[in-house]
């Protein structure tokens, strides 16, 4: 030891004597006006919501969004940072919530108040994750992906054994009005409900990026990537794993406490369930994995889907499975990697010459999309709502459901608006690797100026 | 400091996958500070001896001794703890870090810093500095930010070595360093090795004679898992057992490529 630190000082000094002013970047910035700046519009962006967006509807939505960032965002150090496929998220998120509930109606003789029943979810979620996450843990791959669908499961039959705990198919009800007011407020009105989730979701959101800052944080990256090396730097892989599945079971309680004091009802078969964790592996997924802010576009687009998608049609689910799909096969990176790309473009200015192909593009898939949606209505219609006549609405139209000028109309928009979309993303390729080679031709000349 | 005590001594080592003996009880004591090359014939069992000793695969039988305390049988990552460290054969690096996180990932335990999450890594100055260090000594301090996976093949074996070296082990390891470097490159890289090993106990297998006789100070022959001669490598280069062990090996392959 003394020996090689003494090999590495001898080596040092010439080498410091070559870059005089290079400055090693891992040095902490107080000031880092980027960083700070977005931190500022997150926040802004949080007390101003409920103000732009005044409707109840509005309101619903952005609290549920809250909370859903925390838990997507709590899912992503499984995920996208340790490379954990977990399909029992919701086991900690709704234990956390069932704790949470209790602890409003005051189980155990002790009033909390409920500015602090969220951390009492979280340390919930916490426990579960210290008991269950052990066993899990302890393997990787396929193999830990197959344990937590286990114990989803497990966890999710346990509620029909402990009605007391689970409340049955009732749920647990609680009312969140107890105690003395917190700065004035009861927590009645939504609006106050929504500022507290607000307030969690801000810092809840700035420990998780600590979190990827941390040597924890960074071996969970290194587990990640290549967990056989990280045992030969004297690491235990199983360790990083547990700790971080501890952490994100914490995080994911605290979403959990949030829904119970939103909705002041919690139910098992609802909120343990496997589809709920499937629910969050999907949008985590979608909103992008492998940046740190995907996941909050994740839980955005999970709160649109639940709650518009599916009052606008009822094939919702079938949309949201192809949509899936698609990302799967042509953007694993989700819509955070989508935006980082363009923006990579945009920094070396060429984003300009892409967009005549955006547009294009975008009308085919809208022209596409509209026939292929169309088809699908026609048929939802003829198997559910048959009863109700061969008329349905759609965008504006009147699709009759027996006459062929429809189906063909709609056949007709799906094949020429596929078939130009297809002719054009050729296109849109070739010129999207041509820009690429541009850009990697103008960072290598970079280097060498350099 | 007791003359017994050696940096690491295999007594009677034995593997077995199966009924197929891959190791038939290699003995070996190598001095602190000593340069060790391990040749022998392909499939001779150079790599599961490595992996027998970094605690990749447990012994079958046998004693592995790092400063005259057992290890074998302890995992990889209480083995490195105490000292050793390895590098592989096949590039085995984190390849979605970039060059100085993966130095940074090597350095961590061996600074204390364990499992915590309550400092960030940017105040971590010791880590740091020597992970800029590292990085200059294997002359990566221009792909600072680079992804490893984004790096020529002959830049990833340095940082292999990086890596190896990072958590300051006094007993290294190094699994076919130069495998599929053009001879350059090859003659850089030995030197680079003797620079970033100096004054640590190394341990490496190799297949360059050339290197293999600059490099070293003692050489170890294994052929069909045993060691038959350790010693100095003008020594081993006279030893009639050696030269017959070799001469017929490449009348094998001859008969072998002749089919």
């Amino acid at each position: 030891m003394n020996t090689s630190s003494s090999t590495l000082a001898g080596r040092k000094a010439p080498a410091a004597e070559t870059r005089p002013a290079a400055q090693p970047a891992y040095r902490f910035k107080p000031l880092n006006i980027g960083r700070f700046v977005v931190w500022s519009l997150f926040a802004l962006a949080l007390a101003a919501a409920p103000h732009l967006f005044t409707s109840s509807l509005a309101l619903t939505m952005l609290s549920q969004i809250g909370y859903l960032i925390i838990i997507c965002l709590s899912y992503n150090i499984l995920l996208g940072q340790g490379g954990m496929l977990s399909f029992g998220h919701a086991v900690y998120t709704g234990m956390g919530s069932f704790i949470a509930i209790h602890a409003m109606n005051k189980v155990g003789g002790l009033q909390i108040p409920l500015v602090l029943i969220p951390v009492i979810g979280g340390l919930g979620g916490m426990f579960f994750a210290i008991l269950l996450g052990y066993v899990t843990t302890r393997k990787s791959g396929t193999t830990f992906a197959m344990i937590t669908l286990g114990i989803g499961e497990l966890v999710a039959s346990m509620a029909l054994m402990f009605p007391e705990f689970f409340g049955g198919e009732g749920g647990i009800t609680s009312d969140r009005v107890y105690g003395q007011p917190f700065l004035g407020m009861t927590f009645g009105p939504a609006i106050e409900v929504y500022y507290l989730i607000a307030v969690y979701c801000f810092v809840c959101t700035a420990l998780m990026f600590a979190f990827t800052g941390t040597p924890l944080g960074r071996m969970l990256n290194a587990v990640r990537d290549n967990p056989e090396r990280v045992e030969f730097v004297g690491y235990n892989t199983q360790r990083v794993r547990y700790f971080s599945f501890i952490i994100a079971g914490f995080f994911a309680g605290i979403g959990g406490g949030l829904a119970a004091i939103n909705f002041e009802i919690i139910t098992a078969a609802d909120s343990v369930s496997v589809m709920r964790s499937g629910s969050y592996l999907l949008f985590t997924f979608l909103g992008g994995a492998t940046f740190f802010f995907g996941p909050i576009i994740g839980a955005v687009l999970l709160v649109f889907a639940s709650i518009l998608l599916s009052e606008l049609s009822k094939a919702w689910l079938l949309y949201l499975g192809l949509v899936f799909l698609f990302m799967v096969m042509y953007a694993p990176g989700g819509v955070a990697s989508l935006i980082m790309m363009n923006l990579r473009l945009a920094k070396f200015g060429k984003l300009k010459r892409l967009l005549p192909g955006y547009a294009l593009l975008t009308v085919c898939a809208l022209v596409g999309v509209a026939g292929f949606a169309a088809i699908v209505e026609m048929i939802y219609h003829l198997q559910l709502n048959a009863a109700l006549g061969d008329h349905l609405r759609f965008m504006g139209l009147s699709l009759d459901t027996r006459s062929t000028d429809s189906w063909l109309g709609a056949i007709a928009l799906l094949v020429v608006g596929g078939g130009l979309f297809e002719m054009l993303r050729r296109r849109f390729v070739r010129q999207w690797s041509q820009i690429q080679e541009e850009i990697e031709l103008l960072i290598k000349r970079g280097e060498a100026q350099a | 400091m007791t003359q017994t005590t050696y940096a690491l001594e295999l007594k009677d080592l034995q593997k077995r996958f199966g009924k197929t003996e891959i190791i038939r009880g290699v003995n070996l004591a190598v001095e602190a500070g000593e340069r060790v090359a391990i040749i022998g014939p392909n499939g001779a069992g150079k790599s599961t001896l490595f992996n027998l000793i970094s605690g990749r695969f447990a012994p079958s039988s046998g004693e592995v001794l790092l400063h005259g305390q057992r290890i074998d049988g302890k995992k990889p990552f209480e083995i490195n703890r105490l000292g050793l460290s390895r590098s592989f054969q096949i590039t085995n690096i984190f390849p979605k870090l970039s060059v100085f996180e993966n130095l940074r990932c090597g350095v961590l335990w061996s600074m204390g810093y364990k499992y915590t999450f309550l400092r960030f890594l940017s105040g971590l100055h010791d880590a740091n500095a020597r992970a800029e260090q590292l990085m200059q000594m294997i002359n990566l301090e221009k792909k600072r930010d680079v992804l490893a996976i984004n790096l020529t093949y002959a830049e990833q074996r340095a940082l292999e070595i990086g890596i190896t070296i990072a958590g300051g082990a006094s007993v290294i390891l190094l699994d076919e360093p130069t495998a599929g470097m053009s001879n350059s490159e090859t003659a850089r890289f030995i030197a680079l090795i003797k620079q970033v090993t100096e004054g640590r106990t190394l341990l490496t297998v190799e297949h360059d004679m050339g290197v293999v006789f600059g490099l070293a100070d003692k050489i170890a022959v294994v052929v069909y898992g045993e060691v038959i001669a350790f010693d100095t490598p003008d020594k081993v280069r006279a030893n009639p057992r050696v030269q017959e062990a070799y001469l017929g090996s490449a009348v094998a392959d001859q008969q072998a490529g002749a089919h």
